[in-house]
């Protein structure tokens, strides 16, 4: 037999590959680890780890998990609350441990979990992925209760339903206000996203509508591509106001569906507030959140800067540049099960790189992207000037409608690592 | 030589798991993993280490994967693909 070209590469990687091979994981290097959080971050976190060998529990409060990514597609019309809905138990995999409770206190010196079912979960390391917490104390008038007269619909789920409905009522000629906090939160494009795809749902069933974009912040994430975007596709439909002109909402009245802005009231006929944010509560019980409400950790190990033994990876961390993104949470867990292999194995873990990628829609067939590059320096990471950045304004459709075609690719593969069985 | 390259598969197959990807190499499965439409199933990695090349210097038409090259060195680029090629060996 003779080999091909390809035969031969594939040998001698194989070979150079061997030949630098590390030792088996024995026995004593195996490590105990409790992950809380079955989100992008803790999924891909506990299904990574079980893969180095280690023995991982996963505790998760729902049966199921319901995606942001892709949320706003449903209140475009066009996708099904099913199409965001993934199954704890698709995250089962040999060495994960599925428990689906709620971590209710962390003793991060006796190094253990107490669950509110009464069990007692004790670990080598410990890895939150709690995600956000929405701040019912950050704009006066917006409290849990006001989320049902005001949908948020920043955690998917059943308030996604709430909004996608009210803006399915909404009479022809209505206004939808959205209401985005100020940086940093989750998905900072999310709001944008959301913007475009009502408007494609109202441009072709209620055209006379508007969307009133009153926003804590003079500029937002992709603006040049949004705006272009909205221009081509919606024009006239989407009003954007930054503080500088009075788009600040400084309180609402869920009652009376009216937000205070700086400058005037404005009655909308449907109000989705996106309150400010912080690292989920958990965060914050053990003791990894500092007075930002977000938690520094190593760019390196995802370690807090607070806390040791506890990592903190996914939309709660703040490790440095990364954006709050699903993206960001899938490629930190993996690089933390990496570095925590190390780190049982007694190795030091390599300073790492990680790349995010955030795509939008602006219609179904339309997207495009912010891209970036991370590697660390100081224990905390820093974009690489020279990569990342936007899509080109003035693309043809068919770019845009090849992004929107990879978009839809790149929440099959996330959502298979990380959920998917 | 088959029986010298079934053992050579054979190691690096069961080794993978274990195997240390170099730095970003584990950020390509969010978009490239399996059930994408953008797989690299099937590639070697000459061939995954000579497109990442012409996506960097703009040779290769993209719309996306140039901003993402242009953060890798062409040694990182070169050890990034044969991690991937061989991890897909475990599959």
């Amino acid at each position: 037999m003779t080999l091909d070209r390809r035969q031969l590469i594939v040998a001698a990687t194989g070979a150079a590959l061997a030949a630098a091979l590390p030792k088996a994981l024995g026995a004593q290097d195996r490590g105990r680890v409790v992950v809380v959080g079955g989100g992008y971050g803790g999924a891909t976190a506990a299904r990574a780890l079980a893969g180095f060998g280690h023995d991982v529990t996963l505790v998760e409060r729902n049966a199921n998990y319901v995606s942001c990514p892709g949320s706003n597609a449903v209140l475009g019309g066009f996708a099904d609350m099913s199409a965001l809905t993934f199954p704890l138990s698709g995250v089962a995999r040999p060495g994960v441990r599925l428990v689906q409770d709620a971590a209710i206190d962390i003793d991060p010196v006796g190094r253990t979990v107490v669950l509110a079912g009464g069990e007692l979960l004790g670990w080598d390391r410990l890895v939150l992925s709690p995600g956000v917490d929405l701040r019912f104390d950050a704009l006066p008038g917006y409290d849990e209760a006001a989320t049902e007269a005001m949908p948020h619909a920043w955690k998917a789920g059943p308030q996604t339903a709430l909004l996608r409905a009210q803006i399915e009522a909404m009479d022809a000629g209505g206004l939808v206000v959205i209401a985005p906090p100020a940086n940093p939160y989750r998905c900072p494009p999310g709001p944008y996203e959301r913007a475009s795809l009502i408007a494609h749902y109202l441009s072709q069933n209620k055209p006379a509508s508007r969307i009133l974009i009153l926003d804590a912040k003079e500029a937002f994430s992709k603006q040049p591509l949004f705006m272009e975007a909205w221009d081509r596709l919606y024009p006239g439909m989407i009003e954007f106001r930054p503080p500088s002109f009075g788009g600040r909402v400084v309180s609402v009245d869920p009652a009376a569906r009216t937000l205070q802005t700086d400058f005037d009231e404005v009655k909308a006929d449907v109000a989705n507030v996106i309150p400010p944010q912080r690292a989920g509560h958990i965060a914050t019980v053990a003791g990894v959140a500092d007075e930002t409400g977000w938690c520094p950790v190593s760019g390196v190990t995802f370690e807090s800067d607070l806390v040791s033994g506890i990592h903190v990876i996914g939309d709660a961390c703040a490790p440095g540049a990364m954006p709050k993104s699903a993206f960001s949470a899938n490629a930190q867990a993996k690089v933390l099960a990496q570095a925590l292999d190390a780190l049982f194995r007694g190795e030091t873990p390599q300073s790492p790189k990680l790349a995010n990628t955030c795509y939008s829609l602006a219609a179904p067939d339309y997207g495009f992207t912010v891209a970036g590059v991370y590697d660390e320096h100081d224990g905390k990471l820093s974009e690489i000037a020279e990569a990342g950045g936007l899509s080109p304004l003035g693309a043809s459709s068919d770019v845009r409608a090849l992004e929107a075609e990879y978009a839809r690719s790149w929440y099959g593969a996330i959502t298979r690592e990380a959920f998917a069985g | 030589m088959r029986r010298v390259l079934a053992i050579l598969l054979c190691i690096s197959a069961t080794a993978s798991l274990a195997q240390q990807a170099p730095p970003g190499a584990t950020t390509c499965s969010g978009c490239h993993g399996a059930g994408s439409t953008l797989s690299l199933d099937g590639l070697t990695a000459a061939e995954i280490e000579t497109a990442m090349a012409a996506f960097r210097d703009g040779s290769r038409p993209a719309t996306l994967m140039g901003r993402l090259a242009a953060g890798f060195t062409p040694d990182e680029i070169a050890a990034i693909a044969a991690w991937i090629a061989t991890e897909r060996s475990v599959e």
